[in-house]
């Protein structure tokens, strides 16, 4: 049994087993403690698939025009310049330890310059990185969670573990928090949400409660990001509570219109293009009573985006749809008949914002405004499927944990998700939490090294 | 059929979800021919199914994989339903039952039906002599087996399993393009992505066979050795016929023939390959994601193999010796047990797999 180790890494998903390298790489010993079981393991990083860098092509100035693009200007600029800068030397760093790359991309989104997708998904690249501690012979403990984490009088730390029933201690001269935020933790999200909260999806994994977390607040770290603020988007209905990742998103919602419970439109389906569109409608869905959308299209559609992996329903006429989906037919034919009635003709191009909008709805569809008129009609019942929270804790460029009064907690470093409320206050950039968890995974493994050998 | 029915839907439901991820589509050409379907025809598939290389990249990247509620497992599936296009290609269709549990009694009855078959000749010839004593010179092997007795079988038995084997493919391209015509160059293509296993690669981060933890490279170099060896075996086979007919050289052929040369380095790569592929196959893993009927195949096909590269390296190096009768005897058995389980065994697998590459590089080039 380990009981003694210069670096302790809380969570085994991308900015872990990157700190717990970078911790090698600089001469330290490391434990890396994992909830999930060698299957599960990775947290939410399984289930992402690549990282946004900065290169020649794809210059540090307009990523960060990219970044604040999509979350708003509430980001640290100079950590958010800082990491991005880093971002550079990521390809090469990961390469080194055997990830691949998907050679050409053949999907529907374009990100080729600004994107490198890892071969196979996020746990195809997990799989690589825990292979490499597995040569490197670091020890992971699997299904173990972190319950304590006492200073002693050196600056290092006592570390309580629990592994089933079983508890145990291990001495530390560094903690490094990669643990997530705390998207999983129902009690939690309804103390943000209230009733509305039981309604929600969570896309990712069951383990992040957001107990470690939860202890870097309560040790006053200071807290960045909005505390009730989540990344969303649609999914499926139909989808599990946890861990149904990419394949339950709904992406139909731009090809036709979207109602609420009471069969009403609620938002412009038309308004948004990649990247954003896959940001907004999982919050606007919270909002709509019940927590429920559904997402309507005609056979016009059909085949033209990726669907989930649930078949649509589908009947041969809007009322009979209606029924399917227990919604009142004559509201639905209603919203349908004003929605068509509204439509215009001009040249429809799902490729690009085609203008295609109605004219003289009160809650217009600006792009993309077909009329719903072809029979089969399809729909998707849809969920709020929450991806994570926004909310972390303050951290500097040395990865360390920076507590309410500016000043740096001793030995306690943060790497991913648990901070990625300083770059990412709302929105999202598709990659970016990859590169955020890779970029302060390195440097909170280095600095954490540093840290014991010094105390 | 009941079982069957429920193949085809449980494929249906898994491709449904691999269609709707795509994390999958950089290791090979089963996921783009996945992803660019909306519905999966049972014909559909079975092309999917062939185009499959088993490398299993996809199941250790795979995000979905038992206890999550999706229970995605590729290999499995489409192991499970390789073997049913196999079945279902049989001819007559009444033989669609030697493919499963009972197979390995039927190539041993097979093998000792052909050695009978060889025996009762020798002993029909009054040759029972020829057996024990050492042949030399000109013409030898024909003194223990009389060349119509080799010519005629070898002609009989390859005419038929070339015709159920083609047929298979022939119905696999039709069942999934019918409308189209392809060339020469889409043939030569998908012979040549065949040949050098490209889709074994997992992408290039190698093939999780047998091992799920760590990639490697042996299954594919092993089989495209035993690939190498069944041609330079049959190039031998075609320069000594053609020695024989052409020049009136009768065999047995001194060691620095072309015969001899290709038929040694042939039986050697046969050796190595079916022998090293059987030895992954004994690790427990590699078993895992595989249906235990098309296990025992691929055994019964591997031993076939070994003992065929077996026999007749050993007839090469002890065809002086008394033992070479019983020697000829025994690999020209195994050759013609190869030969009758070719269409009813693993071996359907070659043409159904050139079938699946063609057609993959025909639906390529219509999207681009």
């Amino acid at each position: 049994m380990i009981d003694d180790v210069d670096v302790l890494i809380a969570g085994g998903g991308n900015a872990g087993v990157c700190a717990t390298l970078s911790a090698i790489e600089h001469g330290a010993s490391v434990l890396l403690v994992e909830r999930g079981d060698r299957d599960s393991r990775g947290g939410n990083s399984k289930y992402t698939r690549n990282l946004r860098c900065a290169t020649d092509l794809y210059p540090e100035e307009e990523l960060l025009a990219d970044l604040i693009g999509v979350t708003g200007t509430g980001l640290d600029v100079d950590l958010a310049k800082f990491t991005i800068k880093a971002s550079r030397e990521l390809p090469a760093w990961m390469e080194s330890y055997g990830v691949r790359w998907q050679a050409a991309f053949r999907g529907t989104m374009h990100l080729d310059r600004t994107n490198r997708f890892f071969l196979g998904g996020g746990k195809a690249l997990l799989n690589v990185y825990y292979r490499a501690l597995e040569a490197r012979r670091v020890p992971s403990l699997y299904e173990t969670k972190v319950i304590e984490v006492a200073n002693q009088s050196d600056g290092s730390f006592e570390v309580t573990l629990e592994h089933g029933e079983e508890r145990t201690r291990v001495h530390a001269g560094a903690f490094v928090a990669a643990s997530g935020g705390y998207e999983s933790n129902y009690e939690w999200l309804g103390r943000e949400w209230g009733e509305a909260a039981s309604q929600f999806i969570i896309r990712g994994t069951s383990s992040n409660d957001g107990a470690i977390l939860k202890m870097l607040l309560e040790r006053g770290g200071q807290p960045r990001g909005n505390p009730r603020g989540f990344h969303s988007t649609a999914v499926d209905a139909r989808s599990p509570r946890y861990d149904g990742g990419i394949a339950t998103r709904v992406d139909s919602i731009p090809h036709g219109i979207a109602v609420n419970r009471d069969a009403k439109r609620f938002y412009d389906e038309g308004e948004m293009i990649w990247p954003k569109r896959y940001a907004v409608w999982g919050r606007l869905i919270a909002e709509q009573p019940g927590q429920i959308g559904y997402s309507l299209y005609d056979a016009k559609a059909y085949g033209n985006f990726v669907p989930p992996c649930y078949p649509p329903i589908q009947a041969p006429t809007i009322e009979a749809l209606a029924g399917e989906l227990g919604l009142d037919p004559k509201a639905l034919g209603a919203t349908v008949n004003e929605y068509n009635a509204h439509t215009t003709s001009g040249t429809f191009d799902m490729g690009k914002l085609d203008g295609l909008a109605t004219q003289g709805l009160a809650l217009p569809k600006s792009n993309w405004a077909r009329p719903i008129d072809t029979p089969p009609y399809y729909a998707y019942a849809v969920r709020p499927g929450i991806t994570f929270t926004y909310l972390g804790v303050k951290v500097d460029t040395q990865a360390r944990v920076i507590d309410t009064r500016d000043q740096p907690l001793p030995g306690i470093f943060g790497a991913g998700e648990v901070m990625a409320g300083n770059l990412l206050t709302e929105g999202y950039l598709a990659g970016f939490g990859m590169t955020i968890g890779t970029v302060f995974g390195r440097i909170a493994g280095a600095e954490a090294a540093k840290y014991a050998a010094r105390c | 059929m009941q079982q069957d029915v429920n193949l085809l839907a449980e494929a249906q439901r898994q491709f449904q979800i691999c269609s709707s991820c795509r994390y999958c589509e950089g290791y090979c050409a089963t996921f783009p021919a996945i992803e660019s379907r909306t519905a999966f025809p049972a014909a559909d598939v079975a092309y999917i199914a062939n185009l499959c290389h088993d490398c299993r990249a996809c199941f250790q990247a795979c995000m979905y994989t038992a206890p999550h509620e999706f229970a995605v497992d590729i290999p499995s599936l489409l192991s499970k339903t390789r073997l049913q296009t196999y079945r279902e290609r049989a001819i007559p269709a009444t033989w669609q039952s030697l493919f499963g549990g009972a197979n390995t009694p039927l190539a041993v009855g097979v093998a000792i039906v052909a050695l009978a078959a060889l025996l009762a000749a020798i002993g029909a010839g009054g040759r029972w002599g020829a057996l024990e004593q050492a042949h030399i010179g000109p013409g030898a092997f024909y003194k223990v087996v009389p060349f119509l007795w080799m010519l005629v079988p070898a002609i009989v038995l390859s005419a038929w399993a070339l015709a159920v084997l083609s047929d298979g493919a022939r119905r696999l391209i039709a069942d999934v393009v019918p409308h189209a015509r392809p060339r020469a160059g889409d043939w030569l293509g998908a012979l040549k992505d065949g040949m050098e296993l490209v889709y074994m690669k997992g992408g290039g981060g190698g093939c999780y066979y047998p091992e799920a933890g760590s990639p490697s490279n042996s299954r594919r170099v092993l089989h495209v050795g035993l690939v190498a060896g069944i041609m330079f075996a049959f190039a031998a086979t075609i320069v000594a016929a053609i020695q024989q007919d052409i020049f009136e050289q009768l065999p047995p052929y001194p060691f620095l023939s072309a015969p001899v040369l290709l038929g040694t380095l042939g039986g050697v790569l046969i050796l190595i390959g079916s022998i090293g592929l059987l030895a992954l196959k004994a690790k427990p893993r590699a078993r895992e994601l595989e249906d235990p009927a098309m296990v025992r195949l691929d055994i019964l096909f591997l031993a076939l193999l070994a003992i065929v590269g077996a026999t007749g390296l050993l007839l090469l190096v002890l065809r002086a010796t008394a033992l070479m009768g019983p020697l000829l005897v025994l690999h020209l058995a195994s050759v013609a047990a190869l030969f009758l389980t070719a269409p009813y065994g693993k071996f359907m697998h070659v043409p159904l797999r050139l079938a699946s590459l063609l057609i993959f590089r025909l639906e390529e080039a219509a999207r681009k």
